[in-house]
């Protein structure tokens, strides 16, 4: 009796568990070691290479068009990250001070892009930010005296441009953990203080900064690890076909592996973006656990 | 419900001196109006983008702001619709999406009923890969993905499109957590009724958390519907298309139309509003619970 019960349940976990188990060994740690191991060869996208060692590593650290793409990767997660996470505490601050239906049309209008696919916020925004019939250009053009700009063309403005809209766009997401965090501060604190005779910035700088602290941390991490792995904006406001100097660290695997046909190549920078993010998570998750020990 | 408890004992201790810093807030009734500003400047791009493509392309490139479309033409939307590849777009979403959502869940489901309640060799390992794979970036397996799929003949099939989207470690993750916090008590009484393990996961656990299903199907709809990295280097063809690839990658090979580019970005992303505007209570939580927070 024991014993068949032990053995229903093993066949149970098998059943249960091959789904997942297939599609992770195929579509998951397959690809994984496939990609350290094309990393070592010169393989084209699709087909065999020779071993070549670390020679795309070396390739890599000496290709001006790689540190671009570091560099602006880097660029554009201080540029999207930083903005996002203070504005989505201060939006949660507004937001969460309203009561009823006013509150949930408010957020739903700084929430509703978030949801919304990549093609339409890029059409949106060409269309704002147009260079002939773009409605922005009236508040635009007075800085370049009176000449309209087009904004995705002058290499300066590129970054900064997709970073704004990539905040407009994601920040939604933040807005709602901070007043997640919000709501679980206890509102005994703040009667509390008051009677205490503290004003609205005392509240703020000893109750609800230390006691949101910890949801700011999750949105900086969390972001900054998205936005490592920027693509789809990027690469759809270059329109395609641009010179290269803007680009970030996938689209130019996307460029080496899919354009040039250097698949050994691309894997190496794939590498290269695997390894900063895994490295990164593991330190969010000790970040995270360590917070969780304290309570 | 908070303030009105707190509101009677808040007007005792206040001195009268200082009533009418009570009766009119001046500090929050301007913290509210920038709040109410700040959600009209973030959702103008999307009425904007919305009133353009209801005007006629004569009125769009006018070059003065008319913030309501007067003639008002539903003509991009019927060209969108009648001339373009949308509806086969559409349909390639539609059923890329579904599948990934319903394979998604029931490996995740399975997985998370046996990590939680069955006891079988190799269960720790599995749920460290797990975890581990929640660190790992997808964009940075392009390439080998790519290379995978091309094998198996499946780049430009709908087939192809979903594949790589099913790596989805945190609907597991989750699925995990809540069938562990379902009480012992339901399982026990089931098992004396001859309950297998089966039966226990599509009686009990699954029915008590149905609500964790809803919630996670919704988002993992909206996520394969907007996904553009992996459908748009999986798929050329203009037939075998997502509306997200679409709507970007072809264009109208008579000059720019601004109102018909918006209203087909408009349609591609109506579905997930839709769905946002239906379910928003429950895409919250879901956005919630992957990020880590308990909604």
């Amino acid at each position: 009796m024991m014993l068949k019960s032990k053995r229903n349940e093993l066949l149970a976990a098998a059943v249960l568990m091959a789904p997942f188990v297939i599609i992770y060994g195929v579509l998951f740690v397959y690809p994984t070691l496939r990609m350290v191991q094309l990393s070592f060869t010169n393989a084209p996208l699709i087909g065999d290479g020779k071993f070549v060692g670390l020679d795309n590593f070396i390739r890599l650290s000496r290709d001006r068009l790689f540190s671009t793409a570091v560099w602006d990767t880097i660029y554009f997660v201080l540029l999207s990250v930083i903005p996002s996470t203070i504005f989505g505490l201060i939006i949660a601050l507004g937001v969460n001070r309203l009561k009823g239906w006013v509150q949930s049309v408010v957020l739903a209008c700084f929430f509703l892009p978030y949801i919304l696919p990549v093609s339409l916020v890029y059409r949106i925004w060409a269309w704002m930010l147009d260079k002939d019939f773009g409605i922005a250009q009236y508040a635009i053009a007075p800085f370049n005296g009176g000449v309209n700009i087009s904004i995705f063309r002058t290499i300066p403005l590129f970054m900064p441009a997709v970073g704004l809209i990539t905040v407009w766009w994601l920040i939604g997401f933040n807005v709602l953990l901070f007043i997640a965090g919000l709501r679980n501060i206890s509102k005994e604190l703040y009667e509390a203080s008051a009677l205490d005779g503290a004003g609205r910035w005392v509240q703020f700088t000893h109750i609800t900064w230390p006691l949101i602290w910890p949801v700011t941390v999750l949105v900086l991490t969390i972001q900054f690890i998205l936005q490592l792995k920027i693509f789809d904006q990027v690469y759809l406001f270059s329109d395609g076909g641009r010179a290269d100097a803007t680009m970030v660290m996938v689209q130019y695997i996307y460029k080496q592996a899919f354009q040039q046909n250097h698949g050994g190549l691309g894997a190496a920078a794939s590498l290269v973006l695997f390894l900063v993010i895994v490295i990164f998570s593991v330190l969010q998750f000790q970040l995270l656990k360590t917070r969780g020990g304290e309570k | 419900m908070n303030a009105s408890v707190t509101t009677p004992s808040e007007e005792l201790i206040v001195p009268a001196r200082r009533s009418w810093v009570r009766t009119f807030d001046h500090i929050g009734f301007i913290a509210t109006i920038l709040t109410a500003a700040g959600a009209v400047i973030w959702a103008f791009p999307l009425y904007w983008g919305l009133v353009t493509s209801l005007k006629p392309d004569a009125d769009v490139v006018k070059g003065s702001i008319v913030l309501y479309p007067s003639p008002f033409t539903l003509e991009a939307y019927t060209h969108a619709l009648f001339q373009t590849s949308m509806g086969v777009w559409y349909v390639n979403s539609l059923i890329t999406s579904v599948a990934t959502t319903i394979i998604v869940l029931i490996m995740a489901a399975g997985a998370g009923y046996a990590i939680s309640q069955l006891n079988f060799p190799g269960r720790r390992i599995l749920w460290w890969m797990i975890l581990a794979s929640f660190m790992v970036p997808i964009q940075a397996l392009i390439v080998t993905h790519f290379v995978l799929l091309s094998q198996f003949h499946l780049i430009n099939t709908l087939a192809g499109v979903v594949g790589p989207q099913l790596i989805a470690p945190v609907t597991v993750i989750i699925y995990k957590q809540f069938f562990d916090s379902v009480p012992r008590e339901l399982r026990e009484a089931a098992v004396v009724d001859g309950a297998n393990e089966f039966q226990l996961l599509f009686r009990i656990y699954l029915p008590v958390n149905w609500g964790i299903t809803t919630a996670l199907a919704i988002i993992t709809f909206i996520a394969a519907w907007n996904n553009f990295l992996w459908p748009f280097l999986a798929v050329t063809s203009q037939d075998k298309m997502n509306v997200t690839v679409g709507i970007t990658q072809v264009y109208d090979a008579f000059g720019v139309h601004y109102a018909r580019d918006l209203a087909t970005a408009i349609l591609g992303g109506l579905p997930v509003a839709v769905v946002y505007l239906i379910f928003q209570r429950r895409v919250t939580q879901a956005i919630m619970l992957s990020a880590g927070i308990k909604g």
